[in-house]
């Protein structure tokens, strides 16, 4: 019977072998398998036994080939199960041909969800199998990849089937046309702030990385939790991309398995870079890659462990992760738009009408830590001063539907026809670029971001304000020292 | 003077000595010089700008502002190389592409504070870097103040931008008054410990600062015309009059001006560009 292991992302078929042999009763499994894998034995057993089936006491030795892929995880308790079932002729032999399983057995028998399930069943649609086995919890999932789920809650079901007794209810149609909203915080509750939300409709229309600075308690993070509010909903393509990632983790609702809002991933900034960028023996993706299509927010950026930093500019640059590891090596998709926010001095001072008490030394090794490279892949940088109370009484926002609008025509028109600069747009950057000391890579980002300026417009040539809007979003030569 | 080591030195006797230097209480017996400029520059119209290492975005903006002003009406800016107000006048009389000399309180080829050494890179290139320890003395808390008594001596006039109570500017103040020079202090907020220095100097007779012509008129030396570029758009004009009542966040000026954030933001940019506003950690100033 086959399932699939995963490496990386990608499935590689597992096939699972059960022989039954005269002697001393016993069970071993060979093949690799990982200490969760090797703890299978006693889940299976148990399991068999729950749904009133028997336990065949021969010498029981359950092969998974190929032998020298590790094989990870509790995802193959059934398929071990329903192999050992086959191998004694409790169920017929010939009915696992056409069909794949995964899920992991618990001990009275029931068929739990396991992560990856969308991965294993597209690894079944690419060899030709039209089935698959899983727990019910997974059968969305299971469906998107274009096969056929065939839902258990118990492995007594998984047998009824097997023995053609007992057929699945039908799935209910995948759901998916209507969402969870309510999770996203919209802008409309955000006071004031006027520079802070034109800044993240623009990082919102241009997928541009975005840097919020200013001292504490000034909406720093509350806007930055906003902006996956107003991104626009994912392609097919991309949805399913971000599906089979977090699929992988374990991380998608039964309910509403194809992931069709924006991730947005905020990981705490005591994170370790294998959680970050992903990593560990699978290797199994990290925050960056659950962030892909979507929002990485690193709230207190410069609290973050300089190498977390550094390693993030692989995927900046290029919006993959790729791990090496000694049997192998997986790429992880990673294009995801960062957001970042940050106090202007180490003890949060700056900016605010108390000030700032830090020493000049640890100012300088403050800017030190945000290397100038780092802080180069920012495309917007706002800094946010304590509002005054007067603004904070302002009424009636504009809520994130309808920025998203604005944002969504905004993308449509960068798509189509790219807005081209003009001449006068042209003469002044070039004129900021003595004045204002912008590098090269600077140059680049401002008319990055005046070009989503001009889209946003409506403009079809990036003017002379849509440049002058864009040169008030570069890196303030504070942060920088120079 | 020699020129084949990277620096030249004068001594008393040099025609090149500043007279002005030569007339205080214990002056260098030489003088180490760094840079391309002329060492006829100690000898001009010097102003020397001082202030406190750890200033307010106020003071920085004040700072490089006067000097930017006072180096493009033809005065030597002198200041010590130090973080802060220091450096900030060093910049703005680079930005306003005039004479600057720095007096270093360790040997000329060192960069101290080593954060500065590209300023120090800069000034060189068209200004001077002066000592009057050899090339190579290490810096020392016990020179600093001794700088301090050259850096009020090269010039007529000494500027105090920020200072707290026991100010090591306030050192420099003290050598130019004995030495009979005009002291000006820039006033600040009495709220402010940074301003507490200043204001003192102010309350024992200091000449209050209020705008360059001050100083210039001391020197008898013309303010430079306005180099305005392009005109300013109309929301341009409309933000400059909010920013002439005081400094704002973009959010405090889309609130007063009714105009949006975009176009405030573009507003100051212009304004940015053509040298009349500054920012600071998101707070924008007139200068």
């Amino acid at each position: 019977m086959a399932t699939y292991a995963l490496v990386g992302l990608e499935p590689r078929r597992v096939e699972v072998e059960a022989h039954l042999q005269k002697g001393v009763p016993s069970f071993a499994i060979v093949g690799l398998a990982d200490r969760a894998c090797q703890e299978a034995k006693e889940r299976v057993r148990s399991s068999i036994v729950s749904a009133e089936l028997e336990w065949p006491l021969r010498r029981i030795t359950v092969n998974l080939a190929p032998a020298d892929l590790r094989k990870e995880g509790s995802g193959f308790d059934l398929t071990i199960a329903l192999a050992i079932l086959a191998a004694s002729h409790q169920i017929p032999p010939g009915s696992l041909r056409a069909h794949a399983a995964v899920g992991e057995l618990a001990l009275d028998g029931r068929v739990r969800p396991v992560g990856g399930a969308l991965v294993v069943a597209e690894g079944a649609r690419r060899a030709g199998i039209d089935f698959v086995l899983c727990a019910a919890e997974s059968a969305g999932e299971v469906a998107l990849a274009g096969v056929d789920p065939v839902p258990v809650r118990h492995l007594a079901e998984a047998v009824a089937y097997m023995r053609d007794d007992w057929l699945p209810e039908p799935a209910p149609v995948a759901s998916n046309g209507h969402l969870p909203l309510g999770s996203c915080p919209d802008l409309a509750e955000v006071k004031g702030q006027r520079r802070g939300r034109r800044a993240l409709e623009i990082a919102a229309a241009g997928r541009h990385n975005l840097l919020l600075a200013g001292p504490p308690g000034t909406g720093k993070t509350m806007l930055a939790r906003r902006l996956p509010g107003i991104l626009p909903l994912l392609a097919k393509e991309e949805a399913l991309e971000v599906t089979r990632i977090h699929s992988v983790v374990g991380l998608l609702p039964p309910e509403h398995p194809l992931v069709m809002r924006p991730p947005f991933r905020a990981p705490h900034h005591s994170s370790s870079m294998p959680a970050i960028v992903g990593g560990g023996r699978g290797p199994s993706p990290g925050e960056a890659s659950l962030a892909h299509r979507g929002v990485l927010l690193l709230d207190e950026f410069p609290e973050f462990q300089r190498p977390v930093l550094e390693a993030l500019r692989q995927p900046l640059e290029d919006g993959v992760v790729s791990i090496a590891r000694a049997n192998g090596r997986a790429v992880f998709p990673a294009r995801f738009q960062l957001v970042a926010t940050m106090n202007l001095c180490p003890c949060g001072g700056k900016g605010d009408a108390a000030g700032c008490s830090c020493s000049a030394t640890r100012l300088a090794h403050f800017r030190e830590k945000l290397s100038r490279a780092l802080l180069d892949r920012f495309d917007l940088v706002v800094a946010m001063p304590r509002p005054r109370a007067a603004e904070l009484d302002g009424s009636g926002e504009e809520a994130s539907v309808l920025v998203r609008e604005r944002v969504q025509a905004a993308r449509e028109r960068i798509e189509a026809t790219p807005p081209r600069m003009g001449a006068e747009a042209r003469a002044l950057l070039t004129d900021a670029v003595e004045r204002m000391s912008l590098s090269g890579r600077g140059r680049a980002r401002v008319a990055r971001v005046a070009r989503t300026i001009a889209a946003l417009a409506g403009a079809g040539e990036i003017a002379r304000e849509h440049l002058a809007e864009a040169l008030s979003y570069r890196i303030p030569p504070e942060l920088t020292g120079v | 003077m020699k020129a084949d080591r990277g620096y030249r030195v004068l001594t008393r006797r040099s025609a090149d000595y500043p007279e002005l230097l030569a007339a205080i209480h214990d002056p260098p017996k030489r003088l180490y010089l760094r840079g391309d400029g002329s060492p006829r520059l100690l000898s001009c119209s010097a102003v020397t700008i001082v202030g406190t290492r750890s200033c307010s975005p106020y003071g920085a903006q004040v700072a490089r502002r006067l000097g930017r002003e006072l180096a493009a009406a033809g005065a030597t800016v002198v200041s010590g190389l130090a973080r802060g107000i220091d450096a900030e006048a060093h910049r703005g009389a680079l930005e306003g592409e005039g004479a600057t000399v720095a007096v270093l309180g360790c040997g000329i080829d060192r960069d101290y504070p080593r954060a500065h050494s590209a300023l120090a890179q800069r000034i060189a290139a068209s200004g001077l870097l002066v000592s009057e320890y050899e090339p190579g003395t290490e810096p020392a808390p016990w020179r600093f103040p001794a700088r301090n008594r050259i850096i009020a001596g090269l010039a007529r006039v000494t500027i105090i931008v920020e200072a707290r109570a026991r100010s090591g500017a306030l050192i420099t103040a003290d050598f130019a008054l004995e030495d009979g020079r005009e002291v000006f202090a820039v006033p600040g907020e009495i709220t402010s410990a940074l301003s507490r220095g200043t204001n003192e100097l102010l309350r024992l007779g200091a000449a209050p600062l209020i705008e360059s012509g001050d100083v210039l008129a001391v020197l008898g030396l013309e303010e430079a015309p306005a180099v305005l570029g392009a005109k300013l758009s109309e929301s341009a004009q409309r933000v400059r009059e909010l920013l002439a009542d005081h400094s704002a966040s973009v959010d405090e000026l889309v609130e007063r001006s009714g105009l949006a954030a975009n176009v405030v933001a573009a507003a100051l940019v212009e304004l940015e560009l053509s040298g009349e506003a500054s920012c600071a950690e998101g707070v924008y100033r007139m200068g």
